[in-house]
């Protein structure tokens, strides 16, 4: 319970698994069973999107701290419970959960027709671990989220997916996997040491620095994967391409956002020494992610994979903003994660709609679409503007802000890290010329359709957010603008306190 | 002499004797009725368990306390989820007889005896009565060759496992003089040169009596009989080598390692540590190569055998109470896993190769959707059961500084989430074949009554981590 007395947190959480068991005792012949599943499920996301706009009128932006609590006693021995809440950081992500999943659901209503019960169930499953694991205050429960979200999207590439699926999903899998394991012996050690894993406390707690340098080191193998960063990214774009539509979607959008939110609710607060003392190798990493998979998106010849790496090189300005430690840093990676949450998995959105017609997304097998889909390529053109960040979108206000932020560290790692905006803009801009100009030179893009209206509804949505974004950026900053403050004091406290004690021990 | 704390295992026994002569007398198929009487037998057991005082008893030969307690509930519940799998299977296998659950009641009977051991001597006397029905059961269908060298080679190597444990009891006895093992603890906690806790004659003794005890649980090195034999088995028999016996072993393991042999933790720790690391390894690796999937699941097995003593190895109460939780949490997925198993059957012929599970998942959702759960709970995914066995015992693995065996077991556990998710993919992702028969219906019982428990203990852990704790609690006085 919290102190409105009603548990919204948890019902925005296990609402959609409710949905899930409706969907599962549904009976009847396949095309019965398949309308409603896809009715069901989308009406249980449409409760929980409504839920969750609740949550985020209610919220109250002017506190720091962490706001409709919830806390049930779960193993009372180990100082462990069942502990919900959400501050300035988390809502947005739950709101970006909330949001995309209704409009996978309505991405898929055509292109997934086989198993279709099975595959809104693992939406449904995906969207309660995804919002759980934003909402958890208690390290293990937020572990069990973030690793039970590995089931359903292990099966929605590995059922839905392309026809290398098996060995996409499998190697996602176990990649992620492996880095989260790393994590659990963190969280036990700090357990060991704090005597309890709730999260609110373990902020407060000071860690002696050598033992923060081997937590980071195991939190590093499991965000460094989730984000994903150069060099452990080779699972992104396997998974990326094989997933169907929707899968990506999520990936793109919310999954990926996993890795940035730990580091920001654990690595830095938790451990802001050991957090300085690796900021210079995290650039380092950043960096060569921005320029490297810059590069290699240009030479890509699936849209998909383009986009995939393209994730890569921003999710990698996000690192750098995060750790700046400055508040201009920490907010352009906070926004720069949610608007590549939805302009990300817009563009899969956009590359699902022609792979829908044509089932293909090879680059070179498109061209001259812009005059036979004048909607799409409206679209197109705003999400790849967007991508690019042009001032005005979503894009343009988490890029800016992290390069300030980078400039206070570091000249060449702003301009570095600005480098990644003029490749971003060479291979989104080619991308688009190569797909949506020239002549029509194939038979079946002369008859291709323009959006229905079906999917104007899906990128509804989208482009107002988008918009939205870029043009009043602060209704959603004034969000986070006091626990960021909260978080980059608290972090330059910490720091001054070790260098306090390191000049009475010398 | 408080002879009434052994009422459980009097009663069973009787029980047993009663149904034998019972099935001698009665001319025709009489397997049936056997097995529910076997059922019922257990059932009085458990409630006497339930209801049974604590103690100490027959001049220290025999403790009732709540760990022997907690594991005969546990041993009882595995052996009775087999009894009700077995009636379908043997009917179709053509080895319906009666002696079936007879020999199963006695191995049990022998187990409830380890577990309340509180001599070396009881101790040796309970592992051969088990032991002896065993070797039986491995070669029950005794038409089919693989079941005879199953029951074989169980055999041979089971004699000489005991062999070896004998001779550690005896070098025991010899340097130490009792083998009562409070007494024994007592003696060893002494310090001093002079005390025989100093004496190497001990220590080689406890080596032997670990490497008996090893071969029961099947860990590595001692591990070479298990696949041969879970191949070879019946699966039914199977089933019950995977449960049973596995609990009581366990028991009686951590039982003699942290009653009389406790103060000489220092000595066996990294005996324990070496065998704990070789079976999660070899449990991780030597599973992927597998197509069988009953050697698959031996090979599992071993690594989780290799899991469980991570906690043993830790030596305290916290760890114990890890080994305790994580045994039944093992026993109800295990069991499931192989309630599924033993679905896998074709125009009446059993099948066991993993890719005859191909596109289950299209033919049979709900058998898909359990061995699924059973599959994410081995390889300890969180939400599902088996993340919380492995939680408890790295948990204490941390608490007692074991940093080695616990990056070890994240990282095997990571690895054996290969295989498990393997199938899980060819039951999700491959194109399906041939449909299996109709399941019977006490199959389906008991994989929704594993499934459930599996896939829900995330919900009420307290009341089997509280009652692990006060059985923990009990073997340390």
């Amino acid at each position: 319970m919290n102190e409105a007395g009603f548990p919204l947190l948890s019902l925005i959480t296990w609402l959609p698994l409710v949905g899930g068991l409706v969907i599962l005792s549904v009976r009847g012949d396949e095309a019965t069973v398949a309308s409603n599943a896809r009715w069901t499920a989308l009406w249980t996301s449409l409760i929980v999107l409504v839920l969750s706009l609740v949550l985020w009128v209610k919220f109250d932006p002017s506190e720091g701290g962490f706001q409709f609590v919830e806390s049930v006693s779960w193993l009372p021995e180990y100082q462990v419970g069942y502990k919900m809440g959400v501050d300035g950081i988390s809502v947005l992500f739950v709101l970006l959960s909330t949001v995309l999943t209704p409009l996978c659901i309505l991405a898929s209503w055509e292109s997934i027709q086989t198993r279709v019960r099975e595959f809104m169930l693992s939406f449904l499953i995906l969207e309660t671990m995804m919002v759980g694991m934003f909402c958890a205050l208690d390290f293990i429960v937020f572990y069990m989220f973030f690793e039970a979200v590995l089931i359903p999207m292990y099966l929605i590439i590995g059922v839905w997916g392309g026809p290398r699926r098996v060995y996409a999903a499998m190697k996602f899998f176990l990649y992620t996997l492996t880095g989260s394991v790393l994590m659990l012996l963190a969280l036990l050690a700090m357990w060991l040491y704090a005597g309890t894993t709730d999260i609110q406390v373990l902020m407060t707690t000071q860690f002696p620095p050598a033992m923060q340098t081997w937590l980071f080191l195991a939190f590093l193998a499991s965000f460094a994967v989730k984000v994903p960063m150069w060099p452990v990214h080779t699972w992104l774009p396997d998974a990326h391409v094989e997933a169907p539509t929707a899968g990506s979607v999520i990936l793109a959008g919310v999954l990926l956002k996993m890795g940035g939110y730990g580091f920001l609710r654990f690595s830095i607060p938790m451990l802001p020494d050991a957090s300085a003392y690796f900021a210079p190798f995290m650039f380092t990493l950043s960096v060569v992610a921005v320029i490297y998979t810059s590069l290699v998106a240009l030479a890509q010849e699936d849209m998909k994979k383009l986009i995939a790496y393209s994730s890569v090189a921003h999710m990698g300005i996000v690192t750098i903003g995060m750790f700046t430690f400055n508040e201009q840093g920490i907010h352009g990676a906070l926004f720069q994660m949610l608007s590549h949450g939805v302009v990300s998995g817009a563009l899969f959105l956009i590359v699902g709609v022609v792979y829908d017609r044509i089932h293909s997304r090879e680059i070179a097998r498109y061209g001259g679409l812009s005059d036979r889909m004048p909607g799409y390529a409206l679209v197109f053109m705003l999400f790849t503007m967007a991508s690019v960040g042009l001032p005005g979108t979503a894009g343009f206000v988490g890029e800016f802000l992290v390069i300030v932020g980078a400039f206070q560290v570091n000249f060449w790692l702003a301009l570095l890290g600005g480098a990644g905006m003029i490749l971003g803009a060479a291979y989104m801009l080619y991308l688009y010329r190569r797909v949506m100009f020239g002549r029509i030179t194939r038979d079946d893009l002369r008859h291709i359709l323009d959006l229905s209206p079906r999917e104007w509804a899906v990128f509804a949505p989208l482009i107002v957010l988008t918009l939205w974004m870029g043009i009043y950026p602060s209704s959603f900053t004034v969000f986070w603008d006091a626990s960021v403050a909260a978080m980059v004091k608290h972090h330059q406290d910490a720091l001054a306190t070790t260098i306090k004690l390191a000049g009475v021990t010398h | 002499m408080n002879w009434m704390l052994a009422l459980p295992e009097i009663v069973l026994a009787c029980c047993g004797l009663g149904i034998l002569v019972f099935g001698v007398l009665r001319k025709h198929d009489s397997a049936l009725i056997c097995t529910m009487m076997t059922l019922g037998a257990f059932l009085i057991a458990g409630l006497l368990v339930l209801t049974g005082l604590p103690g100490i008893g027959y001049h220290g030969q025999f403790v009732s306390d709540p760990f022997s307690a907690f594991n005969k509930l546990l041993l009882l519940s595995g052996a009775a989820l087999t009894a009700i799998l077995s009636l379908d299977w043997n009917r179709q296998a053509g080895i319906s007889r009666f002696e079936f659950p007879i020999l199963m009641l006695f191995a049990v009977v022998g187990m409830m005896v380890m577990t309340s051991a509180s001599n070396l001597m009881t101790l040796y006397v309970g592992l051969e009565l088990q032991s002896l029905a065993l070797y039986v059961l491995a070669a029950f269908a005794r038409d089919d060759l693989r079941s005879s060298e199953a029951g074989l080679k169980y055999f041979v190597l089971g004699g000489l496992a005991s062999g070896l444990l004998l001779y550690g009891v005896s070098l025991v006895y010899g340097f130490a003089g009792t083998m009562d093992f409070h007494e024994l603890r007592a003696l060893l906690t002494q310090p001093g040169v002079a005390s025989p806790g100093a004496s190497p004659g001990v220590i080689v003794g406890v080596v032997f009596v670990l490497v008996g005890l090893a071969f029961k649980i099947s860990a590595v090195p001692f591990h070479m009989w298990t696949p041969d034999v879970y191949e070879g088995a019946p699966t039914p028999v199977t089933v019950f080598f995977a449960t049973a016996p596995k609990v009581a072993a366990m028991a009686l393991m951590l039982r003699v390692m942290a009653t009389p042999f406790g103060p000489l933790l220092a000595s066996w720790q990294s005996l324990i540590v070496i065998v704990s690391i070789a079976s999660m390894l070899l449990g991780a690796f030597a599973a992927i190569g597998q197509t069988n999937i009953k050697r698959l699941m031996a090979y599992s097995s071993i690594g989780h055998m290799g899991y469980a003593l991570v906690g043993l190895a830790v030596g305290s109460p916290e760890g114990i109470r890890g080994v305790l939780v994580y045994m039944v949490i093992y026993v109800f997925m295990t069991a499931g896993t192989f309630a599924c198993i033993m679905a896998m059957r074709r125009k009446g012929q059993p099948v066991e190769q993993i890719s005859d599970l191909s596109g289950l998942a299209s033919n049979d959702p709900g058998l898909a959707l359990a061995l699924a759960v059973f599959m994410f709970s081995l390889a300890g995914i969180p939400l599902m059961s088996g993340f919380f066995a492995k939680l408890y015992i790295f948990l204490a693995a941390v608490q007692g500084g074991l940093w080695t065996l616990a990056v070890v077991g994240v990282l095997t556990s990571v690895v054996g989430a290969y295989y498990y998710i393997r199938i899980i993919k060819i039951m999700y992702f491959d194109p399906s074949v041939e449909a299996f028969d109709r399941r019977p219906p006490a199959l389906s019982f008991v994989v929704a009554a594993t499934g459930l428990f599996t896939a829900f203990f995330f919900l009420f852990p307290a009341p089997v981590v509280d009652a692990a704790q006060v059985a923990a609690g009990a073997i340390f006085r």
